[in-house]
């Protein structure tokens, strides 16, 4: 199968020779749900910019289901739908007309443009919206009319930049649920983002971009697999005594009814709760103290620097 | 694309125009209407009338040509440079260049919106100009070449200028600097008869009097310039504006990093 998106050795000078980005490569797999992560200024939008043609390259090859954009960037074009960081339309202009209008530029009849729109709007909770002006949408609004326009030419491939930046929890996690349901339906998506949690509920792969290379282009599985140390915060039911120590595990008393346990790898939590049942100790739930891909994250990025 | 896509997406981009200045008709299209309403009064009825005679006809039927050609040449340079800066300012340009659309393709859209505004605003100027004098067409075919070549060409500076244009400001430097003046020296008001050998002689390096006195010609049937000569210039001028413009949007300069 040909992958979706294939780049290889991609550079950019910027006009001040600032070098954006120092050869890079990639491939995307077709039905992938593909995390680009980095700090700011790592070459992420840049990156971005180049697939869908708002930044123009200085090296390299890309490939967007095996179009090659210098052959023929038009075809590539069909294929891609682009969600960018900021709000990038029209803000006088109705929601419907806005998304009516892109599908137009992709070449699609008015008939079958309103029929798209419709579709994507009322996806997307954005119908009653249709005659309102873009400039009196909520933030979030915006965004989700951002996904409606990127969608209503129906790409194989959808770019997101940051598009659940400035989204209160709730309506990311709509978006979630919708990003998953085109995605299972045979979308590829490409994200980037800062929430990394994002990043691990949602793609199976992921690329880390630093300072205009990648750092690393694997499965998130096989990334986590690599972490050497898990903190778990253990909440109990009973008042927990002052001094708990288990053999083998740092184990930290934060308040009565919680603790702080470190599992190194190779360890088995099994045997943690075993040892706490042992003290007649119950635990009612348990979580990570940080983000698992954010430690993963912040070592890659670190140690590249 | 197809031919048949990119006829949609042409059709797309004159129709977003189209709807752009008519909602907001009253700062496109009405001002012209009371301007132009304004010079009739004034220069065509109360002055024009202790002028007397210019070029063998009434000075009122002598400045209507010139003044409907202004309104042509300020509004469909005016639709386009205010539109395509508006949407490179709020970024809804990435719309169109992310898109499959032939960068001839949005030029052309673009165009065709100006000359849209242009001919409404004429037709509208024309309509009043009826209230002060009688209108006889010389020449329907000069007429409509000169109306749509004019703002086609207008069209295609207002592209240029918004492309280059950093900042609102910098949409108003030329209509207020460059074109208001050549269109005043244009010969809108006088005949070239009325200047000195020098001036006169001046007054053709002026694109407007090309312009102003082809459109004269099929009005009224007079020109202070050769028809041919003046055709020439207008196509060779258009030819050259769209073949930048163009060079302008497949370069991606200004418009992509």
């Amino acid at each position: 199968m040909i992958p979706a998106l294939t780049i290889e050795n991609l550079r950019k000078v910027y006009g001040g020779g600032f070098e954006a980005l120092k050869g890079i490569s990639l491939e995307v797999q077709q039905g992938d749900f593909f995390a680009l992560l980095g700090p700011n200024g790592a070459g992420k939008s840049t990156t971005i910019g180049i697939i869908c043609s708002l930044v123009t390259k200085s090296a390299g090859k890309v490939s967007v289901f095996d179009v090659d954009i210098d052959r023929d960037f038009a075809a590539a074009k069909k294929y891609i739908g682009i969600v960018p960081q900021e709000f990038n339309f029209n803000q006088f202009e109705k929601t419907m007309d806005i998304v009516v209008n892109q599908a137009g530029y992709y070449g699609l009849a008015p008939g079958l443009a309103r029929q798209r729109a419709e579709k994507y709007l009322k996806a997307l909770g954005l119908w009653d919206k249709r005659d309102t002006p873009s400039r009196m949408l909520s933030g979030g609004m915006k965004r989700r009319l951002m996904i409606a326009r990127a969608l209503v030419h129906e790409p194989r491939l959808l770019i997101l930049d940051e598009p659940t930046a400035g989204v209160d929890i709730e309506m990311r996690r709509t978006m979630w649920d919708f990003l998953k349901k085109i995605n299972a339906e045979g979308t590829t998506i490409i994200l980037t983002t800062h929430y990394l949690e994002e990043a691990e509920a949602l793609c199976r792969h992921i690329a880390i971009i630093n300072h205009g290379l990648i750092v690393e282009h694997t499965s998130i599985k096989s990334l986590l697999r690599r972490l050497h140390r898990e903190v778990f915060i253990l909440d109990c039911v009973e008042d927990t005594p002052e001094n708990v120590a288990i053999e083998g595990f740092t184990v930290r008393r934060v308040d009565s009814h919680t603790l702080e346990v470190e599992v190194e790898k190779g360890q088995y939590i099994n045997q943690v709760f075993d040892e706490l049942d042992r003290h007649g100790i119950h635990i009612s739930s348990m979580r990570n103290r940080a983000n698992r891909l954010e430690e993963m994250f912040v070592n890659l990025v670190e140690g590249a620097a | 694309m197809s031919p048949r896509e990119q006829y949609v997406a042409f059709m797309t981009i004159v129709r977003k125009e189209i709807k752009r200045y008519l909602r907001i008709w009253t700062q496109t299209l009405l001002p012209s209407a009371i301007t132009m309403s304004l010079y009739f009064v004034i220069f065509g009825s109360l002055i024009g009338s202790r002028i007397g005679e210019m070029g063998g006809f009434t000075y009122m039927q002598f400045v209507v040509p010139g003044l409907i050609m202004m309104a042509i040449v300020t509004n469909s340079y005016s639709n386009v440079v205010s539109s395509f800066f508006g949407s490179k300012f709020n970024n809804s340009v990435e719309e169109l260049l992310v898109s499959p659309t032939p960068n001839y393709i949005i030029l052309l859209g673009y165009i065709v919106g100006g000359i849209s505004r242009g001919l409404m605003v004429a037709v509208v100027v024309t309509i009043v100009s009826l209230f002060f004098t009688h209108l006889h067409i010389h020449s329907y075919f000069v007429v409509v070449v000169v109306v749509l070549l004019t703002s086609t060409l207008f069209a295609l500076a207002g592209f240029i200028n918004a492309v280059f244009a950093n900042s609102f400001d910098d949409i108003t430097i030329i209509p207020t600097f460059v074109l208001t003046p050549l269109i005043y020296l244009g010969g809108v008001f006088y005949s070239m008869d009325l200047l000195p050998a020098f001036w006169a002689g001046v007054s053709k390096l002026n694109p407007l009097v090309y312009v102003v006195n082809a459109f004269r010609y099929g009005v009224l049937g007079v020109s202070d310039v050769s028809l041919t000569f003046a055709f020439g210039m207008i196509t060779l001028f258009t030819i050259v504006a769209f073949t930048y413009s163009l060079h302008l949007l497949n370069s991606g300069k200004r418009l992509r990093q």
